[in-house]
Protein backbone atom coordinates (compact mmCIF):
# COMPACT_ATOMS: atom_id res chain seq x y z
CA UNK A 1 0.00 0.00 0.00
CA UNK A 2 3.12 2.41 0.76
CA UNK A 3 5.02 2.05 -3.17
CA UNK A 4 1.55 2.08 -4.47
CA UNK A 5 1.08 5.10 -2.84
CA UNK A 6 4.62 6.22 -3.72
CA UNK A 7 3.84 5.22 -7.34
CA UNK A 8 0.56 7.35 -7.30
CA UNK A 9 2.58 10.60 -6.59
CA UNK A 10 4.18 11.16 -10.40
CA UNK A 11 1.46 10.82 -11.62
CA UNK A 12 0.25 13.75 -9.68
CA UNK A 13 3.76 15.32 -10.55
CA UNK A 14 3.05 14.77 -14.23
CA UNK A 15 -0.54 16.12 -14.38
CA UNK A 16 1.03 19.17 -12.72
CA UNK A 17 3.59 18.92 -15.80
CA UNK A 18 0.69 18.81 -18.27
CA UNK A 19 -1.31 21.48 -16.79
CA UNK A 20 1.83 24.32 -18.24
CA UNK A 21 2.12 22.48 -21.26
CA UNK A 22 -1.98 22.12 -22.04
CA UNK A 23 -3.30 25.68 -21.19
CA UNK A 24 -2.65 28.96 -21.75
CA UNK A 25 -1.09 31.67 -19.87
CA UNK A 26 -4.16 33.58 -21.30
CA UNK A 27 -6.85 31.73 -19.29
CA UNK A 28 -4.62 31.22 -15.40
CA UNK A 29 -7.59 30.10 -13.58
CA UNK A 30 -8.11 27.27 -15.20
CA UNK A 31 -4.86 26.18 -15.95
CA UNK A 32 -4.05 27.15 -12.07
CA UNK A 33 -7.35 24.53 -10.99
CA UNK A 34 -5.38 21.69 -13.28
CA UNK A 35 -2.24 22.46 -10.89
CA UNK A 36 -4.00 21.90 -8.13
CA UNK A 37 -5.72 18.95 -9.38
CA UNK A 38 -2.23 17.55 -10.06
CA UNK A 39 -1.03 18.56 -6.50
CA UNK A 40 -4.26 16.64 -5.01
CA UNK A 41 -3.07 13.82 -6.76
CA UNK A 42 0.12 13.84 -4.78
CA UNK A 43 -1.50 14.44 -1.57
CA UNK A 44 -4.04 11.20 -2.70
CA UNK A 45 -0.57 9.05 -3.03
CA UNK A 46 1.05 10.53 0.30
CA UNK A 47 -2.02 9.74 2.32
CA UNK A 48 -2.32 6.21 1.13
CA UNK A 49 1.32 5.70 1.65
CA UNK A 50 0.83 7.29 5.45
CA UNK A 51 -1.87 4.84 5.91
CA UNK A 52 -0.09 1.66 4.84
CA UNK A 53 2.90 3.21 6.95
CA UNK A 54 -0.11 2.98 9.99
CA UNK A 55 -1.28 -0.48 8.67
CA UNK A 56 2.78 -1.97 9.26
CA UNK A 57 3.36 -0.16 12.14
CA UNK A 58 -0.12 -2.23 13.62
CA UNK A 59 1.02 -5.39 12.56
CA UNK A 60 4.76 -4.44 14.28
CA UNK A 61 3.33 -3.79 17.53
CA UNK A 62 0.83 -7.26 17.98
CA UNK B 1 43.32 34.13 -12.47
CA UNK B 2 40.06 35.92 -11.44
CA UNK B 3 38.41 37.90 -14.18
CA UNK B 4 37.61 41.06 -13.49
CA UNK B 5 33.80 41.56 -11.51
CA UNK B 6 30.96 42.18 -13.47
CA UNK B 7 29.40 45.34 -12.83
CA UNK B 8 26.20 44.01 -11.74
CA UNK B 9 27.88 42.29 -8.87
CA UNK B 10 30.56 44.60 -7.63
CA UNK B 11 33.06 43.98 -5.52
CA UNK B 12 31.54 45.27 -2.40
CA UNK B 13 28.34 42.62 -2.83
CA UNK B 14 30.91 40.04 -3.55
CA UNK B 15 32.54 40.77 0.08
CA UNK B 16 29.37 41.44 1.78
CA UNK B 17 27.78 37.99 0.41
CA UNK B 18 31.40 36.17 1.25
CA UNK B 19 30.98 37.48 5.28
CA UNK B 20 27.34 36.26 5.17
CA UNK B 21 28.04 32.61 3.48
CA UNK B 22 31.13 32.34 6.51
CA UNK B 23 28.28 32.85 9.37
CA UNK B 24 26.14 30.16 7.67
CA UNK B 25 27.57 27.46 9.43
CA UNK B 26 25.98 28.58 12.66
CA UNK B 27 22.70 27.30 10.85
CA UNK B 28 24.39 23.77 10.55
CA UNK B 29 25.66 24.36 14.18
CA UNK B 30 22.48 24.97 15.49
CA UNK B 31 20.61 22.23 13.78
CA UNK B 32 23.22 19.61 15.10
CA UNK B 33 22.70 20.52 18.65
CA UNK B 34 19.54 20.32 18.30
CA UNK B 35 19.90 17.00 17.02
CA UNK B 36 22.05 16.24 20.09
CA UNK B 37 19.76 17.46 22.52
CA UNK B 38 16.64 16.02 21.30
CA UNK B 39 17.86 12.55 21.50
CA UNK B 40 19.21 10.24 24.29
CA UNK B 41 21.81 10.99 26.56
CA UNK B 42 23.16 7.44 25.68
CA UNK B 43 23.48 8.41 22.24
CA UNK B 44 24.54 11.69 22.12
CA UNK B 45 28.36 11.08 21.11
CA UNK B 46 27.58 9.09 18.20
CA UNK B 47 24.48 11.71 17.50
CA UNK B 48 27.30 15.14 17.79
CA UNK B 49 30.06 12.97 15.75
CA UNK B 50 27.34 11.87 13.03
CA UNK B 51 26.41 15.62 12.48
CA UNK B 52 29.99 16.19 11.60
CA UNK B 53 30.84 12.87 9.34
CA UNK B 54 27.60 13.83 7.52
CA UNK B 55 29.11 17.81 6.81
CA UNK B 56 32.48 15.96 5.92
CA UNK B 57 30.73 13.02 3.55
CA UNK B 58 28.04 15.96 2.06
CA UNK B 59 31.07 18.07 0.85
CA UNK B 60 33.29 15.24 -0.74
CA UNK B 61 30.02 13.91 -2.34
CA UNK B 62 29.29 17.13 -3.67
CA UNK B 63 32.32 18.03 -4.69
CA UNK B 64 32.86 15.12 -6.79
CA UNK B 65 29.34 14.95 -8.27
CA UNK B 66 26.75 16.79 -6.89
CA UNK B 67 28.25 19.47 -8.20
CA UNK B 68 28.57 18.77 -11.80
CA UNK B 69 25.03 17.99 -11.71
CA UNK B 70 23.98 21.33 -9.55
CA UNK B 71 25.72 23.59 -11.51
CA UNK B 72 23.77 26.97 -11.33
CA UNK B 73 25.88 27.95 -14.67
CA UNK B 74 26.60 26.91 -17.82
CA UNK B 75 24.26 25.67 -20.47
CA UNK B 76 22.51 22.14 -18.83
CA UNK B 77 20.67 19.04 -20.16
CA UNK B 78 17.91 20.89 -22.19
CA UNK B 79 14.87 19.24 -23.59
CA UNK B 80 12.14 21.14 -25.64
CA UNK B 81 8.18 20.33 -24.92
CA UNK B 82 5.76 22.44 -26.49
CA UNK B 83 7.96 25.10 -27.29
CA UNK B 84 10.07 25.57 -24.15
CA UNK B 85 12.81 24.60 -23.33
CA UNK B 86 13.46 22.45 -19.89
CA UNK B 87 16.98 22.54 -18.50
CA UNK B 88 16.84 19.62 -15.98
CA UNK B 89 20.26 18.71 -15.07
CA UNK B 90 23.59 20.46 -15.21
CA UNK B 91 26.48 20.02 -17.05
CA UNK B 92 29.10 21.76 -14.49
CA UNK B 93 32.62 20.67 -14.79
CA UNK B 94 33.68 17.67 -13.31
CA UNK B 95 35.19 17.52 -9.55
CA UNK B 96 34.94 21.42 -9.53
CA UNK B 97 37.91 22.20 -11.92
CA UNK B 98 38.20 25.21 -13.37
CA UNK B 99 36.49 26.57 -9.93
CA UNK B 100 39.22 28.99 -9.13
CA UNK B 101 38.69 30.58 -13.09
CA UNK B 102 34.71 31.05 -12.59
CA UNK B 103 33.12 34.23 -11.98
CA UNK B 104 33.16 34.98 -8.18
CA UNK B 105 29.25 35.00 -8.15
CA UNK B 106 29.54 31.65 -9.81
CA UNK B 107 32.50 30.73 -6.70
CA UNK B 108 29.91 32.17 -4.11
CA UNK B 109 26.99 29.70 -4.90
CA UNK B 110 28.69 27.17 -5.20
CA UNK B 111 30.11 27.88 -1.74
CA UNK B 112 26.14 28.86 -0.58
CA UNK B 113 24.82 24.85 -2.37
CA UNK B 114 28.08 23.07 -0.42
CA UNK B 115 26.74 24.44 3.05
CA UNK B 116 23.20 24.26 1.44
CA UNK B 117 23.08 20.61 1.60
CA UNK B 118 25.52 20.15 4.80
CA UNK B 119 22.51 21.55 6.28
CA UNK B 120 19.93 19.51 3.99
CA UNK B 121 21.52 16.58 5.15
CA UNK B 122 21.69 16.66 8.96
CA UNK B 123 17.88 16.78 8.65
CA UNK B 124 17.43 13.11 8.61
CA UNK B 125 20.33 12.52 10.55
CA UNK B 126 18.19 13.97 13.51
CA UNK B 127 14.75 12.05 12.83
CA UNK B 128 16.30 8.40 12.36
CA UNK B 129 18.30 9.36 16.12
CA UNK B 130 18.58 6.77 18.84
CA UNK B 131 18.72 4.04 15.86
CA UNK B 132 20.74 5.30 12.98
CA UNK B 133 24.26 3.30 12.51
CA UNK B 134 26.96 6.03 11.62
CA UNK B 135 27.96 4.26 8.10
CA UNK B 136 24.16 4.74 7.15
CA UNK B 137 23.93 8.29 8.11
CA UNK B 138 26.70 8.81 6.04
CA UNK B 139 25.70 6.96 3.22
CA UNK B 140 22.14 8.43 3.42
CA UNK B 141 23.99 12.03 3.05
CA UNK B 142 26.49 10.73 0.39
CA UNK B 143 23.43 9.96 -1.66
CA UNK B 144 21.37 13.12 -1.05
CA UNK B 145 24.37 15.44 -1.69
CA UNK B 146 25.34 13.28 -4.95
CA UNK B 147 21.67 12.83 -6.60
CA UNK B 148 18.47 14.30 -4.81
CA UNK B 149 19.66 17.49 -3.81
CA UNK B 150 21.64 18.52 -7.15
CA UNK B 151 18.14 18.42 -8.77
CA UNK B 152 16.05 20.37 -7.12
CA UNK B 153 19.12 22.80 -6.39
CA UNK B 154 19.47 23.27 -10.70
CA UNK B 155 15.83 23.62 -11.00
CA UNK B 156 15.28 26.21 -8.69
CA UNK B 157 18.68 27.72 -8.66
CA UNK B 158 20.26 27.51 -12.11
CA UNK B 159 20.85 30.63 -14.75
CA UNK B 160 19.04 33.09 -12.13
CA UNK B 161 19.65 36.02 -14.71
CA UNK B 162 20.59 34.09 -17.60
CA UNK B 163 18.19 32.70 -20.47
CA UNK B 164 18.82 29.07 -20.07
CA UNK B 165 17.90 28.42 -16.33
CA UNK B 166 16.66 25.37 -14.32
CA UNK B 167 13.01 25.08 -15.35
CA UNK B 168 11.78 25.95 -11.96
CA UNK B 169 13.21 29.00 -11.91
CA UNK B 170 12.21 30.02 -15.70
CA UNK B 171 8.49 29.28 -14.66
CA UNK B 172 7.75 33.08 -14.99
CA UNK B 173 10.11 33.37 -18.70
CA UNK B 174 8.28 30.36 -19.59
CA UNK B 175 4.90 29.87 -18.77
CA UNK B 176 4.19 33.87 -17.26
CA UNK B 177 4.13 32.13 -13.58
CA UNK B 178 5.14 35.44 -11.61
CA UNK B 179 8.46 35.51 -11.17
CA UNK B 180 9.50 31.44 -11.05
CA UNK B 181 9.63 29.58 -8.11
CA UNK B 182 10.84 31.59 -5.33
CA UNK B 183 12.99 29.71 -3.11
CA UNK B 184 15.89 32.39 -2.91
CA UNK B 185 17.26 30.54 1.02
CA UNK B 186 16.00 27.09 0.51
CA UNK B 187 12.82 26.47 2.15
CA UNK B 188 12.45 23.87 -0.48
CA UNK B 189 15.57 22.70 -1.81
CA UNK B 190 16.85 22.63 1.66
CA UNK B 191 14.62 22.14 3.94
CA UNK B 192 11.40 20.30 2.08
CA UNK B 193 14.00 18.06 1.00
CA UNK B 194 15.19 17.51 4.41
CA UNK B 195 12.08 16.77 5.85
CA UNK B 196 11.06 14.76 2.48
CA UNK B 197 14.22 12.41 2.99
CA UNK B 198 13.48 12.28 7.20
CA UNK B 199 10.42 10.82 6.37
CA UNK B 200 11.82 8.21 3.78
CA UNK B 201 14.02 7.37 6.51
CA UNK B 202 11.84 6.93 9.56
CA UNK B 203 9.51 5.09 7.14
CA UNK B 204 12.32 2.74 6.42
CA UNK B 205 14.36 2.23 9.69
CA UNK B 206 11.04 2.60 12.03
CA UNK B 207 10.22 3.36 15.62
CA UNK B 208 12.54 3.16 18.31
CA UNK B 209 12.17 0.20 20.43
CA UNK B 210 9.35 0.60 23.24
CA UNK B 211 8.76 3.81 21.29
CA UNK B 212 4.93 2.37 20.03
CA UNK B 213 4.12 -0.25 22.60
CA UNK B 214 1.43 -3.41 22.19
CA UNK B 215 -2.53 -1.65 23.01
CA UNK B 216 -0.87 1.67 24.53
CA UNK B 217 -0.12 5.00 23.97
CA UNK B 218 3.31 6.20 22.44
CA UNK B 219 5.87 6.37 24.87
CA UNK B 220 7.51 9.30 25.70
CA UNK B 221 10.72 9.99 24.91
CA UNK B 222 12.24 13.27 25.39
CA UNK B 223 15.41 15.28 24.52
CA UNK B 224 17.73 15.03 27.02
CA UNK B 225 19.68 18.18 27.21
CA UNK B 226 17.21 21.53 26.66
CA UNK B 227 20.43 23.34 26.95
CA UNK B 228 21.39 22.28 23.81
CA UNK B 229 18.21 22.48 21.95
CA UNK B 230 17.33 26.19 22.82
CA UNK B 231 21.17 27.42 22.24
CA UNK B 232 20.67 25.73 19.21
CA UNK B 233 17.99 27.75 18.46
CA UNK B 234 19.77 31.42 18.84
CA UNK B 235 23.15 29.88 16.80
CA UNK B 236 20.38 29.04 14.06
CA UNK B 237 18.64 32.56 14.09
CA UNK B 238 22.44 33.82 13.00
CA UNK B 239 23.07 31.05 10.69
CA UNK B 240 19.20 31.77 8.89
CA UNK B 241 19.87 35.09 8.64
CA UNK B 242 23.14 34.83 7.11
CA UNK B 243 21.30 32.30 4.34
CA UNK B 244 18.52 34.28 3.72
CA UNK B 245 20.35 37.69 2.70
CA UNK B 246 22.89 35.68 0.98
CA UNK B 247 20.20 33.68 -0.67
CA UNK B 248 18.53 36.95 -1.68
CA UNK B 249 21.40 38.34 -3.37
CA UNK B 250 22.73 35.17 -4.99
CA UNK B 251 19.79 33.94 -6.48
CA UNK B 252 17.04 36.97 -6.51
CA UNK B 253 19.83 39.72 -7.06
CA UNK B 254 17.76 41.51 -4.38
CA UNK B 255 19.86 45.12 -3.86
CA UNK B 256 21.75 45.51 -0.92
CA UNK B 257 19.06 48.37 0.51
CA UNK B 258 16.51 45.75 0.77
CA UNK B 259 18.15 43.42 3.02
CA UNK B 260 17.50 45.18 6.14
CA UNK B 261 13.73 44.37 5.46
CA UNK B 262 14.85 40.70 4.82
CA UNK B 263 16.66 40.47 8.26
CA UNK B 264 13.88 42.16 10.03
CA UNK B 265 11.28 39.47 8.30
CA UNK B 266 13.54 36.33 9.30
CA UNK B 267 13.46 37.56 13.17
CA UNK B 268 10.18 38.65 12.89
CA UNK B 269 8.97 34.84 11.15
CA UNK B 270 10.97 33.30 13.83
CA UNK B 271 9.53 35.40 17.18
CA UNK B 272 5.71 35.15 15.94
CA UNK B 273 6.68 31.45 15.59
CA UNK B 274 7.92 30.78 19.01
CA UNK B 275 5.51 33.18 21.06
CA UNK B 276 2.61 31.14 18.87
CA UNK B 277 4.34 27.37 19.81
CA UNK B 278 4.17 28.99 23.71
CA UNK B 279 0.98 30.08 23.78
CA UNK B 280 -0.76 26.93 22.33
CA UNK B 281 1.73 24.37 24.43
CA UNK B 282 0.73 26.41 27.60
CA UNK B 283 -3.01 26.31 26.65
CA UNK B 284 -2.78 22.24 25.96
CA UNK B 285 -0.08 21.06 28.53
CA UNK B 286 -0.72 23.95 31.02
CA UNK B 287 2.78 24.83 30.96
CA UNK B 288 4.91 25.80 27.75
CA UNK B 289 7.33 22.76 26.25
CA UNK B 290 10.78 23.83 25.72
CA UNK B 291 11.61 20.94 22.86
CA UNK B 292 7.98 22.12 20.96
CA UNK B 293 8.70 26.03 21.34
CA UNK B 294 12.60 25.07 20.00
CA UNK B 295 11.00 23.47 17.19
CA UNK B 296 8.19 26.11 16.65
CA UNK B 297 11.31 29.00 16.63
CA UNK B 298 13.20 26.55 14.15
CA UNK B 299 10.00 26.01 11.66
CA UNK B 300 9.21 29.93 11.92
CA UNK B 301 13.25 30.52 10.27
CA UNK B 302 12.40 28.04 7.86
CA UNK B 303 9.33 29.22 6.77
CA UNK B 304 10.99 32.78 6.28
CA UNK B 305 13.84 30.69 3.83
CA UNK B 306 11.21 31.14 1.44
CA UNK B 307 9.76 34.42 2.41
CA UNK B 308 11.71 36.51 3.81
CA UNK B 309 13.11 37.96 0.86
CA UNK B 310 9.51 38.45 -0.65
CA UNK B 311 7.16 39.70 2.13
CA UNK B 312 6.13 42.65 3.87
CA UNK B 313 7.14 42.81 8.01
CA UNK B 314 3.46 42.37 9.18
CA UNK B 315 3.18 39.45 6.35
CA UNK B 316 6.40 37.79 8.18
CA UNK B 317 5.39 38.07 11.65
CA UNK B 318 1.51 36.17 10.23
CA UNK B 319 3.97 33.74 8.40
CA UNK B 320 5.61 32.93 11.77
CA UNK B 321 2.41 32.73 13.87
CA UNK B 322 0.84 30.34 11.28
CA UNK B 323 3.80 27.98 11.50
CA UNK B 324 3.79 28.44 15.15
CA UNK B 325 0.74 27.06 15.65
CA UNK B 326 0.73 24.15 13.38
CA UNK B 327 4.15 22.83 14.62
CA UNK B 328 3.31 21.57 18.60
CA UNK B 329 -0.16 20.54 16.62
CA UNK B 330 1.50 18.39 13.62
CA UNK B 331 4.29 16.99 16.20
CA UNK B 332 1.08 15.47 18.15
CA UNK B 333 -0.83 14.38 14.66
CA UNK B 334 2.01 11.97 13.68
CA UNK B 335 3.75 10.20 16.52
CA UNK B 336 -0.46 9.53 17.78
CA UNK B 337 -2.47 9.58 15.32
CA UNK B 338 0.17 8.03 12.29
CA UNK B 339 2.86 6.65 14.46
CA UNK B 340 5.72 8.16 13.00
CA UNK B 341 8.93 8.15 15.37
CA UNK B 342 10.62 11.51 14.40
CA UNK B 343 12.71 12.95 17.91
CA UNK B 344 14.34 15.97 16.34
CA UNK B 345 10.70 16.60 14.81
CA UNK B 346 12.38 17.80 11.55
CA UNK B 347 9.12 16.22 9.70
CA UNK B 348 7.32 19.01 10.57
CA UNK B 349 9.70 21.73 11.36
CA UNK B 350 11.59 21.10 7.96
CA UNK B 351 8.98 19.44 5.50
CA UNK B 352 5.59 20.92 6.70
CA UNK B 353 7.32 24.18 7.57
CA UNK B 354 9.42 24.64 4.29
CA UNK B 355 6.16 23.83 2.77
CA UNK B 356 4.35 26.60 4.48
CA UNK B 357 6.81 29.36 3.74
CA UNK B 358 7.04 28.31 -0.06
CA UNK B 359 2.86 28.36 -0.36
CA UNK B 360 2.80 32.20 2.05
CA UNK B 361 5.64 33.78 -0.63
CA UNK B 362 3.25 32.67 -3.06
CA UNK B 363 0.56 34.63 -1.26
CA UNK B 364 2.25 37.55 -0.30
CA UNK B 365 4.45 38.10 -3.03
CA UNK B 366 1.46 40.10 -4.63
CA UNK B 367 2.25 38.63 -8.62
CA UNK B 368 -0.13 37.66 -10.84
CA UNK B 369 0.14 33.74 -11.02
CA UNK B 370 3.15 33.42 -8.59
CA UNK B 371 1.32 31.11 -5.89
CA UNK B 372 0.54 28.94 -8.98
CA UNK B 373 4.38 28.71 -9.72
CA UNK B 374 5.05 27.61 -5.91
CA UNK B 375 2.65 25.01 -6.16
CA UNK B 376 4.35 23.74 -9.39
CA UNK B 377 7.51 23.93 -7.29
CA UNK B 378 5.67 22.13 -4.39
CA UNK B 379 4.67 19.35 -6.74
CA UNK B 380 8.12 18.64 -7.81
CA UNK B 381 9.62 18.14 -4.53
CA UNK B 382 6.64 16.01 -3.42
CA UNK B 383 5.91 13.89 -6.82
CA UNK B 384 9.36 13.41 -7.62
CA UNK B 385 11.75 13.90 -5.23
CA UNK B 386 10.04 12.18 -2.21
CA UNK B 387 9.57 8.82 -4.23
CA UNK B 388 13.15 9.69 -5.67
CA UNK B 389 14.22 9.78 -2.30
CA UNK B 390 12.58 6.67 -0.55
CA UNK B 391 13.29 4.59 -3.77
CA UNK B 392 17.27 5.22 -3.30
CA UNK B 393 17.06 5.13 0.24
CA UNK B 394 15.47 1.74 -0.16
CA UNK B 395 17.94 0.69 -2.62
CA UNK B 396 21.03 1.48 0.20
CA UNK B 397 19.40 0.14 3.17
CA UNK B 398 19.70 -3.77 1.62
CA UNK B 399 23.32 -2.62 1.17
CA UNK B 400 24.19 -0.42 3.87
CA UNK B 401 21.44 -1.63 6.97
CA UNK B 402 20.05 1.63 8.76
CA UNK B 403 19.07 0.19 11.60
CA UNK B 404 21.19 -0.83 14.59
CA UNK B 405 21.05 -4.16 16.34
CA UNK B 406 18.35 -4.17 19.41
CA UNK B 407 21.63 -4.65 21.37
CA UNK B 408 22.62 -1.16 20.67
CA UNK B 409 19.82 0.26 20.97
CA UNK B 410 19.19 -1.42 24.29
CA UNK B 411 22.76 -0.26 25.32
CA UNK B 412 23.10 3.17 23.41
CA UNK B 413 24.53 4.03 20.35
CA UNK B 414 27.71 5.56 21.97
CA UNK B 415 28.24 2.48 23.61
CA UNK B 416 27.55 0.31 20.77
CA UNK B 417 29.21 2.36 18.18
CA UNK B 418 31.87 4.13 19.87
CA UNK B 419 33.00 2.04 22.45
CA UNK B 420 31.96 4.78 25.08
CA UNK B 421 29.22 7.87 26.11
CA UNK B 422 29.09 11.17 25.89
CA UNK B 423 29.13 12.04 29.62
CA UNK B 424 31.36 9.05 31.45
CA UNK B 425 31.22 10.71 34.78
CA UNK B 426 27.26 9.97 34.59
CA UNK B 427 25.20 7.10 35.74
CA UNK B 428 22.49 6.92 32.68
CA UNK B 429 19.77 5.65 34.11
CA UNK B 430 18.20 2.05 32.52
CA UNK B 431 14.92 2.85 30.02
CA UNK B 432 11.92 0.89 31.61
CA UNK B 433 10.53 1.00 28.07
CA UNK B 434 12.91 -2.18 27.22
CA UNK B 435 11.58 -4.47 29.20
Amino acid sequence: MKYAGLLVMPAGFFLTLSALVLFPASSPGVRAGFVLCGLAVEALGLVVAVRGHMEAEAKNRQ
Amino acid sequence: MTPALPPAFPETTFVLVLVLLLMAPLAIAGVALLNVGLGRSRSAAQALLGNLAIVAVTAIAFALVGATLAATTGAGHIFHAAGKPWNWLGTGPWFLSGLSSASPQAQLGLLFEFLAVALAALIPWGSGADRLRLAAGCAIAAVLAAIVFPLAAHWVWAGSGSETGGWLSKLGVNFSLGAGFLDPAGAGVIHVLGGLSALAVVWIAGPRRGKFPQGGFATAMPGHNAVYILFGCLLALTGWLAFNLAGAVLWMHEPLGGLPVTAVNTLLSASGAVVATLAVTRYRFGKPDASLCANGWLTGLVASSASAAVVSPLAALFIGIVAGIMTPLLVEVLELAVSIDDPSGAITVHGAGGLWGLIAAGIFARQAGQLTAQVVGIAALLGLLLPLAYLLFWLLNRVVPFRVEADGERIGMDLHELGGGAYPEFVIHRDESYR
